[in-house]
């Protein structure tokens, strides 16, 4: 069984390789679809829809991807917790 | 039952309610007081953090933003959403697990200073204060219209209800009548919502009827034979009439970003969303009222977009080409009533340049400023041929001959689309609502700062429990007040000073609260210096743009490009930047602060954290 202090630190670069990724992809959506490349987006329509896509990233499908971004942070950081022990029940 | 019978029984419930819920949740103990006893349940929080941030501006002003400004209004939408991903992910479950009652005692904590934590105070209070002028005034703005009451009047009923929860029943209070007010919002917002999705686009999801064809009982009428999509509709308008195209922007991309940007990092660092993260008992349950508030928040955030389409085509559809005056012969298309309505309130105006009877609606403005009004609505002199209200304003030489004000977009959208009286009854009361409850949240952070803060951690370390309630109470009452006036006499900077609220939230707690989670080496010289120079910076490049010359403030003169409202995201910026170098060349902070950054890492131990 490790250190106490060992598993803290392990958590910590767990949870931090997690926020990376997930930042990423906020950044990607908003950012990226909805700002910086929105005129090539635009170029092509959401499929089923008449919203040029970067258009709907920008007023509705990064908020979309904002919600799903806090719960699988939540999930898997729960899942963290108990794989490191530090949950609080 | 006419509107104003609707808008009176249901304000009247609603305000019954809201009183209702204060009595039975009273504060007994500061912590009661500042944190609701740290015992809300998650999805309760996240409903009273999405009511605390959706203000009068979200409810009443973003659609109709959005509307007149197309893709650029997205700045706001991504802004005000995209921030609670920061805050769930980088703020609030550490600052839970740290378990105190507010942000400068976290920045005073973390950083072992009293001048960092009175920095904390005196951004905190000027934050609230500038955001809550504009939330009294929302009150004072519905009642006035719907209520045909002055509104001055309409400001103080609003502060006796507000202070009556705030004061009584203190973050405890505010938190559960939050709970009732987001639901009354939310049903406000959705149900005209909905009812216009069905008229224009033929479904009852506004969010999927925005990008599907115009079908439906307005909406065949305005497409008028052709098989045509809601926004290439509103595009082919847009084009008719010489706007830009409703999808893509004029804004400058560089602006965009940082406008963006600063919002984002802005709302994750405003103290009155922080303050109720400290409100649930675990760590866990803060990730999860995080990600329950944006799902509430996003429900009024994905459908005011669609809102704002469907007003702006429906808008152009309804005003172009109308003539003013009726009985001008069979088939002429004829403005309608509500129009008329809102001319007299003198949110809309109509200059005929060209002498036909008939409304000419383009691109620019018809004159200079805000309409002034030659007489009265009742004057008949005032009138001019076709019976319109004449202006004083000199008249500008472009062909428009409209003048719209942006904030009416949401308030007479249902009367635009015909809806029953009963809805009209109900956006006021939503306006209220979402007014009301993000208020009482910005007048706890002041009323926090100052018996908490400034008395308790700061000057009088002694203070007994009953006193620092008793002073918590009375900087309540005396916000309140504050705030009330400053919404009947609001300062002319008050739509300047928004620019601010972020800018500052941005550039100050932001990165020091970060900083002090995810650096153990960040100290408190580099936190005070990096706090310092980014209200500094950010203060001056806004101080100087919109009061000292605003006459400079267009793009040309704009460093880089970036606006005042953007400039938060070069102050962040540059506070880490300063931070971290200085915190390079100086001591590390105690063994104590060390141990208190290991211990926020980890959930283990929230419970007891809050006992200290």
């Amino acid at each position: 069984m490790p250190s106490s202090e060992d598993r803290a630190s392990a958590y910590w670069r767990a949870n931090l390789k997690l926020l990376a990724v997930l930042l990423g992809v906020w950044f990607a959506v908003s950012f990226g679809c909805g700002i910086l490349f929105v005129e090539q987006l635009n170029a092509h329509r959401l499929p089923g829809t008449d919203f040029p896509l970067g258009f709907w990233f920008a007023q509705g499908g990064s908020i979309y991807v904002f919600c799903a971004l806090i719960f699988a942070y939540v999930v898997a950081m729960n899942r963290l917790d108990a794989k490191y022990g530090v949950s609080e029940d | 039952m006419d509107v104003k019978t609707w808008t009176f029984l249901l304000t009247g419930l609603s305000f019954a309610l809201y009183i209702g819920i204060a009595i039975r949740t009273r504060a007994g103990s500061t912590k009661e007081f500042y944190v609701a006893g740290g015992g809300v349940p998650p999805l309760a929080n996240g409903m009273a953090t999405a009511a605390d941030w959706m203000s009068a501006a979200s409810f009443l002003s973003m659609a109709g933003l959005i509307s007149f400004t197309g893709y650029d209004g997205s700045v706001y939408l991504m802004g005000w959403t995209g921030g609670y991903v920061l805050l769930a992910l980088l703020l609030a479950p550490y600052l839970r697990k740290f378990g105190r009652f507010t942000v400068p005692d976290f920045i005073g904590d973390r950083y072992e200073s009293k001048v960092a934590r009175m920095v904390a105070v005196v951004c905190a209070i000027f934050v609230s204060f500038t955001y809550v002028a504009g939330q009294m005034r929302g009150v004072g703005v519905v009642f006035g219209r719907f209520l045909e009451v002055e509104v001055e009047t309409g400001v103080v009923v609003g502060m006796a209800i507000v202070l009556v929860y705030a004061v009584l029943g203190g973050m405890k209070g505010i938190t559960y009548t939050q709970v009732a007010q987001y639901c009354v919002l939310i049903f406000a917002f959705m149900v005209p919502a909905i009812y216009i999705a069905i008229l224009m686009t033929g479904t009852p999801i506004p969010q999927i009827g925005f990008g599907g064809m115009l079908q439906g009982e307005l909406g065949s009428r305005i497409a008028d034979g052709e098989s045509i999509s809601l926004l290439a509709k509103l595009n082919d308008l847009h084009e008719e009439l010489g706007f830009a195209p409703y999808t893509s922007g004029s804004k400058d991309m560089v602006d965009v970003f940082c406008i963006t940007m600063a919002l984002m990092v802005g709302t994750a660092g405003l103290p009155h969303v922080i303050v109720r993260f400290y409100t649930v008992p675990r760590v866990r349950d803060a990730r999860l009222s995080a990600g329950w508030a944006l799902l509430l928040i996003a429900v009024l955030y994905t459908a005011a977009p669609a809102v704002a389409a469907f007003a702006r085509t429906n808008l152009i559809d309804t005003v172009e080409g109308a003539r003013y005056a009726e009985n001008e012969g069979a088939g002429a298309k004829v403005l309608p009533d509500w129009f008329k309505n809102w001319e007299n309130s003198g949110l809309i105006a109509w200059v005929d340049k060209d002498g036909d009877g008939v409304l000419r609606y383009r691109s620019g403005s018809a004159f200079e400023g805000k309409p002034t009004f030659a007489g009265g609505p009742d004057d008949a002199d005032a009138r001019g041929a076709s019976g319109e209200r004449l202006v004083t304003n000199a008249p500008l030489a472009g062909d428009n001959e409209l003048y719209i004000d942006r904030d009416i977009m949401v308030l007479a959208n249902p009367e635009i689309a015909g809806l029953p009286n009963w809805i009209i009854a109900l956006v006021a009361a939503g306006g209220l609502a979402a007014a009301l409850s993000t208020a009482a949240g910005l007048l706890l952070v002041i009323s926090t700062a100052v018996s908490h803060d400034l008395l308790k951690r700061t000057l009088v370390p002694e203070i007994s429990e009953r006193r620092e309630l008793i002073a918590a109470r009375l900087a309540a009452a005396v916000a309140v007040v504050l705030a009330g006036l400053l919404g009947i006499y609001p300062p002319g900077f008050v739509a300047e000073v928004v620019a601010f609220a972020f800018g500052l939230a941005a550039s100050s707690f932001f990165p020091a609260i970060l900083l002090g989670i995810f650096s153990r080496r960040m100290n408190r010289e580099g936190a005070v210096s990096g706090m310092v120079t980014g209200i500094a910076f950010t203060a001056s490049y806004i101080i100087y743009f919109k009061f000292v010359d605003p006459s400079a403030n267009n793009a040309e003169h704009w460093w880089f490009g970036i606006s005042p409202e953007g400039i938060g995201t070069l102050g962040m910026l540059l506070n880490f930047a300063v931070a971290l170098t200085v915190a390079r060349f100086t001591p590390p902070p105690s063994e104590e602060v060390q141990m208190l950054v290991s211990s926020i890492r980890v959930p283990r131990g929230a419970g007891e954290a809050q006992q200290r």
